[in-house]
Formats: C-alpha cells, sequence, structure tokens
C-alpha cells in the first residue's frame, strides 16, 4: 500500500497526487500523440472516435455520476452541436469560431430543458430526457431547409490555423485537444464549490440545500455544462462521420452515452474515458468475432445493442464500480503484492444513490 | 434582544396541526432547549425555520428582520444552521468533502474562474480548508479525514454531521436529537461540545432532545410541546416538574 505523507493543504486540491501519477500521464500522453506516426489510417479514425464519446462521456459523467440526474436525451445535443458546427462551417464560418460556439449553443439547450425538469428524477426524468430527444429528431428530419433532412448534409473541411484537417488525423489531434481540456475543465469543476455543491446535490437535496446550495441553478448548470461538453463532441464527430444523417442521433446512441458512464464507473472522470473505450470497441470486436461464433449468432440481427444493454445489466448487478472500480481494485491488488485483500474482490452490494436511479 | 423569534407559527398537515400558534424567544448566547414526545412538532419547528416547509400563519424573525418567506436555501447564509435527526450527510463523500460544502455559503469565487481553477479560487479553497481543519480539530476527526461517509460508524457520523453545520459559522445552531442513536459515553461527549460550541465559540443553540440528563447539563431555558402547542416553557427544572409536561410523557390526555 503507498501511504501518501501530506504536508501541505496545496497537496489535496492538487490534479496529479504523487510523481508516479504525472510520470504514467506524461507516458500515456506521448503515446497517444506519436501514435498517428505507426498506426493505421483506419485506426487513427476509430482512436479519434474514442476520444469524441469521451468527451460526451466527461459531460454525461458530471450529470449522472456527480449530479445524481439522468438523461436518456444526449445523443440529441450531440446532434445539436454537430448541425450547428456544421451549418455555420457551410456559411464560411473558421471552425476555431464554430467549435466553441457549437458547444455555448448546446449548453443553452441544456440549461432550457434543465429548467422545466427541475423537479424530475429517476424514471421520470428518463421518461422526460427521452421525448426531449425524440423531438429533437424529429426536427433533425423535417427542417429540411437547415439540416437537409434525409438527403444529408456534407460537413465542409475544417481548417485551423489555415491548414485544412481533412484526414483522421487532423480531427484525431483535434479530439485529443478538445479532450484534455474537457478533463481539466472539469476536474477543476469538481475540486471547487460548484462541483462540490453537484455532489450535494446528487447525495441529499435536503441539506444540500441548508447548505445554502441553491438547487435549481445548480441542477440547470449542471445540465448546460453536460449539454456543452457533448455539443462540443457533436461538432468533432460531424467531422468524424463527414456526413450528417439526421436518424443518427437515436435512442441507440443516447442509451450508448449511458452505457459510457455506467460501464465506465459512476462519478469517476477517468471511468468515462474507459467507458468510452469500451462502447467504441465492443462493435469493432463484434465485427472481428462474428464469422467464427457458433449456431449462426453472428448473423442475429441487434447483436450489438443486445450486447450493450446485457454489459449494462452485468456491471450494475456485479460492479458497480464498472470498470474505474476495477482498475483501482487490480491497482490496489499490486501496491499490496504478497498479501492479499478478499475484501476488496468480494461482491460489491451498496450502491450510490444516483446508482439506484431516485 | 432577542436573537431569534417565532410568533404565532403555525402550519397544518392535512387535518393535523403539526404546529399550533408556537411562540417562543432565543436569547443571544444561550442554549433552548425543545422537548415533547415523538409526533409533538418538535422536527417540523426546525424545518420551517430552515424553511423546508412553510408556515401556513405567523413571523420567523433573526436579527431583527423577519425570514418567514425566505428561500431555504438563503437561510445557511443567514447564519442559521441545522443538523438532521436522521443524519443527512453526503454519504458517497468524504467527511473532508462533506465539511467542505459546509463552506458553501461562503463561497465567492465565479464559475469562470472555477473552471480554470484560477489562483482566486485555489487561494479561497486553502482559506476554506483551513476553516474545516479547525472544526476537525475541534471535534477530534482527524483520523476519519479522508474516509467515506458511508463507512463510518454512526456516532462518528452524528459527530461529522455537527461539524459540518458548523463549518457554516452560524450564529444560530439548530440540533435535532443530537444524541439519538448514541451511546452512554457519546452523549457525554456530544454535551461537552454543545457547552463548547456555546461558550468558546459563542454560537447560540436550540436544541430538540429527548435525554433528560443532556437537557439539564446544558440547557438555559427549555420548551416544552404537545400536539403542536406549547406547554410549558421555563428552566429546565420547572418545565420538567410542570404537570402538562408530566402528563404528556405519562402519556395521559391533555385538555384542549
Ligand atoms: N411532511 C409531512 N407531511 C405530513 N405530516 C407531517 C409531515 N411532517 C410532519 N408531519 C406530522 O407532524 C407531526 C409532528 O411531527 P414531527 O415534528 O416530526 O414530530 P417530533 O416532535 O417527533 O419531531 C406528526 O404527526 C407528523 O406525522
Ligand atoms: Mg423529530
Amino acid at each position: 500500500m503507498r501511504h501518501l505523507f501530506r504536508t501541505r493543504y496545496q497537496q489535496d486540491i492538487a490534479l496529479w497526487r504523487h510523481n508516479g501519477d504525472r510520470f504514467w500521464y506524461a507516458l500515456l500522453a506521448l503515446i497517444v500523440l506519436l501514435a498517428p506516426a505507426v498506426l493505421g489510417e483506419f485506426y487513427i479514425g476509430e482512436l479519434g472516435a474514442v476520444f469524441i464519446f469521451a468527451i460526451a462521456g466527461v459531460g454525461l459523467m458530471l450529470l449522472v455520476g456527480y449530479t445524481g440526474l439522468i438523461s436518456l436525451g444526449h445523443a440529441a445535443f450531440l446532434g445539436i452541436g454537430a448541425y450547428t458546427n456544421a451549418v455555420l462551417l457551410a456559411q464560411g464560418v473558421p471552425f476555431l469560431v464554430t467549435l466553441p460556439i457549437a458547444g455555448l449553443f448546446t449548453a443553452l439547450c441544456g440549461a432550457a430543458i434543465g429548467r422545466p425538469t427541475l423537479r424530475m428524477s429517476g424514471l421520470y426524468l428518463a421518461i422526460a430526457t427521452l421525448a426531449f430527444g425524440s423531438i429533437v429528431g424529429t426536427v433533425f428530419q423535417k427542417w429540411t431547409a437547415v439540416t437537409g433532412g434525409f438527403d444529408g448534409f456534407a460537413v465542409p473541411t475544417p481548417y485551423v490555423f489555415g491548414m485544412s484537417i481533412e484526414g483522421a488525423t487532423g480531427i484525431y489531434y483535434v479530439s485529443l485537444a478538445v479532450l484534455v481540456l474537457v478533463l481539466l475543465v472539469a476536474a477543476n469543476l469538481l475540486r471547487s464549490p460548484t462541483g462540490r455543491a453537484l455532489v450535494a446535490i446528487r447525495d441529499s437535496e435536503v441539506s444540500a440545500q441548508s447548505m445554502g446550495i441553491h438547487l435549481a441553478r445548480y441542477k440547470t448548470l449542471a445540465f448546460a455544462i453536460s449539454a456543452g461538453m457533448t455539443g462540443l463532441a457533436g461538432a468533432l464527430f460531424a467531422h468524424y462521420v463527414r456526413y450528417l444523417a439526421p436518424d443518427a442521433f437515436d435512442v441507440l446512441l443516447s442509451v450508448q452515452f449511458v452505457t459510457i458512464v455506467f460501464v465506465g464507473g459512476l462519478g469517476s472522470l477517468r471511468g468515462a474515458v474507459l467507458g468510452a473505450m469500451f462502447v467504441r470497441l465492443l462493435p469493432q470486436f463484434i465485427a472481428v468475432v462474428r464469422d467464427s461464433l457458433p449456431f449462426g449468432i453472428g448473423r442475429l440481427p441487434g447483436l450489438e445493442p443486445s450486447l450493450f444493454g446485457l454489459t449494462l445489466v452485468l456491471v450494475i448487478l456485479f460492479q458497480p464500480g464498472g470498470l474505474n472500480g476495477m482498475w483501482l481494485k487490480t491497482k490496489q491488488w499490486f501496491q499490496a503484492f504478497p498479501f492479499k485483500r478478499q475484501a476488496s474482490f468480494r461482491r460489491q452490494k451498496s450502491y450510490a444513490r444516483s446508482e439506484r436511479l431516485r | 434582544m432577542s436573537l431569534f423569534q417565532a410568533r404565532d407559527i403555525s402550519v397544518r398537515f392535512g387535518g393535523i396541526r403539526a404546529v399550533d400558534a408556537v411562540s417562543f424567544d432565543v436569547h443571544q448566547g444561550e442554549v433552548f432547549s425543545i422537548i415533547g414526545p415523538n409526533g409533538a412538532g418538535k422536527t417540523t419547528i426546525f424545518n420551517l425555520i430552515s424553511r423546508i416547509y412553510s408556515a401556513t400563519s405567523g413571523k420567523l424573525i433573526f436579527e431583527g428582520e423577519e425570514f418567514t418567506r425566505t428561500p431555504a436555501w438563503r437561510i445557511a447564509g443567514l447564519g442559521i444552521a441545522r443538523t438532521f435527526q436522521n443524519i443527512e450527510l453526503f454519504p458517497n463523500a468524504t467527511l473532508l468533502q462533506n465539511l467542505l460544502i459546509g463552506r458553501h455559503c461562503h463561497s465567492r469565487v465565479g464559475f469562470i474562474a472555477e473552471l480554470g481553477f484560477l489562483p482566486s479560487v485555489r487561494k479561497a479553497e486553502l482559506h476554506h480548508r483551513e476553516k474545516v481543519e479547525d472544526v476537525i480539530a475541534f471535534l477530534g476527526l482527524e483520523r476519519y479525514r479522508d474516509s467515506l461517509i458511508a463507512n463510518l460508524p454512526y456516532g462518528v457520523r452524528k459527530v461529522v454531521e455537527l461539524g459540518r453545520a458548523l463549518c457554516i459559522e452560524p450564529k444560530l445552531l439548530l440540533l435535532d436529537e443530537p444524541s439519538s442513536g448514541l451511546n452512554v459515553e457519546e452523549t457525554e461527549g456530544m454535551g461537552f461540545w454543545i457547552e463548547d460550541i456555546k461558550k468558546d465559540l459563542g454560537i447560540t443553540v436550540i436544541m430538540v432532545e429527548h435525554d433528560m440528563s443532556l437537557v439539564n447539563q446544558v440547557s438555559d431555558r427549555v420548551m416544552a410541546l404537545n400536539y403542536g402547542k406549547v406547554i410549558a416553557m421555563g428552566t429546565p427544572r420547572a418545565v420538567q416538574s410542570h404537570p402538562e409536561v408530566v402528563k404528556a410523557y405519562l402519556g395521559g390526555e391533555v385538555d384542549a
């Protein structure tokens, strides 16, 4: 076990607690920066998509994992970000302007949906956001003047400082930069009064209020931040797919986002990234093993959504800490090495309130 | 002058009058206890003061200002903190985080500054931490600093909740059954803390309590309540021997 000897309060608000952490994260940064030199175009594209989903995952994590509010409509926010970005680009607005505008506009939409659903939680909120998602989806289909409807919308090539970022590698680096920024902002919020207010609302609304926390303001803020980050992801997603189809932003995509936060591990930013890796890599994995599966399972329609659903259920039942929880336990096991800590690996039975979906 | 005044406050839930035209004054620096059988309306009075419930009629006054209609989230900022009968901590956060949330009403940093964790935020955080550490030292909670609340024993959680209320740096502290669920030793400790809170920190306390020895140990004045009505008020001794109070506790009918 590692014990941290603290001599200053500064140490508790630092982003990295040990030099060891700093080393591993620097190594990871080096690997992802150099990956395009080694991996082919396809893999870089897919890794870029992992980053994009991780950005949305961090956004949804703040809402679900830290504020305890559920949303089944986040695909709509991704779509709003994607269309805002693409439409503005088509008007000739530069990418470095459309990207933040896509984020800000989606944040406004988030606040607009957060406001009327203030008194809802759990199942009611799930249904309200689901309805919101399908309304927005319909708007994408019917508002052909702007979105092009089912004809689709060809996303213009973005330029950053005069350089066109056409190929997968360009989007890869932009997505990586946005992901790092979003993670940094989220970590900063979480070590500030606002982040603590969100956690307080998640754990007990009545006592959050007695601590001076304005529930309506912070819930609306949580929705806005969450939607804003998802909008940024949407702007990048537009460039990943290159051609926007209105039915891409459906409930199944929203469920994938929810899977990211639950499988990744509620209440952890690392979990959001791990969850995004899982959600993006599972379909690839299925594609690879599809043909070698027995009894024609591989040819069953709906194999992918079923597997997503199954993992979601299994994780909630057996591993409430998600991938992040597994990661922490494994790390602990190595640190404690010759001593086994049986209890760490026993099935967890306690659920956080946010996990019970009030 | 009184720090806090309740003027004829009433609240009804459906048919029952949970609190019925209750008036009392709490003086600066005293420990004022509210006693009464279960269902008498003691917790409801606290919920009215913390504005979780709205009084059907009557007035609440703190430091000469009426706050009968002030929204609940502003109460901490006025300088009124409370604990709950059935502990309402933030179970999936650490003790340190719980106490830091108690500092929320003192936070003045802007949202944009928080996004970048600017030096102003860092400085404010360090200041809050120092205040929180004072409370941790005061209540002797050092060894639990980084524990999740969900993993702490009940007795400790009760103390943490007291600590979280102290982090608000209140002028008035409402304690709802601070000794419930505690063993004899822990109750004694709670008594000493309440005395210290009054003497050393100069905080005025309103306490709802069933344990009469604790009430006698710390209270300056006591108010007895039954069926939402005040039945006696005065020194601890006088109230306990008041015939109405004796009757209420023996379960006899009280003439309306
Ligand atoms: N939110 C509520 N809705 C309906 N009845 C309530 C509510 N809160 C309290 N009561 C009723 O008010 C009465 C007083 O309750 P309470 O103040 O909790 O008593 P105690 O003195 O034991 O703290 C009880 O009859 C209780 O059932
Ligand atoms: Mg009570």
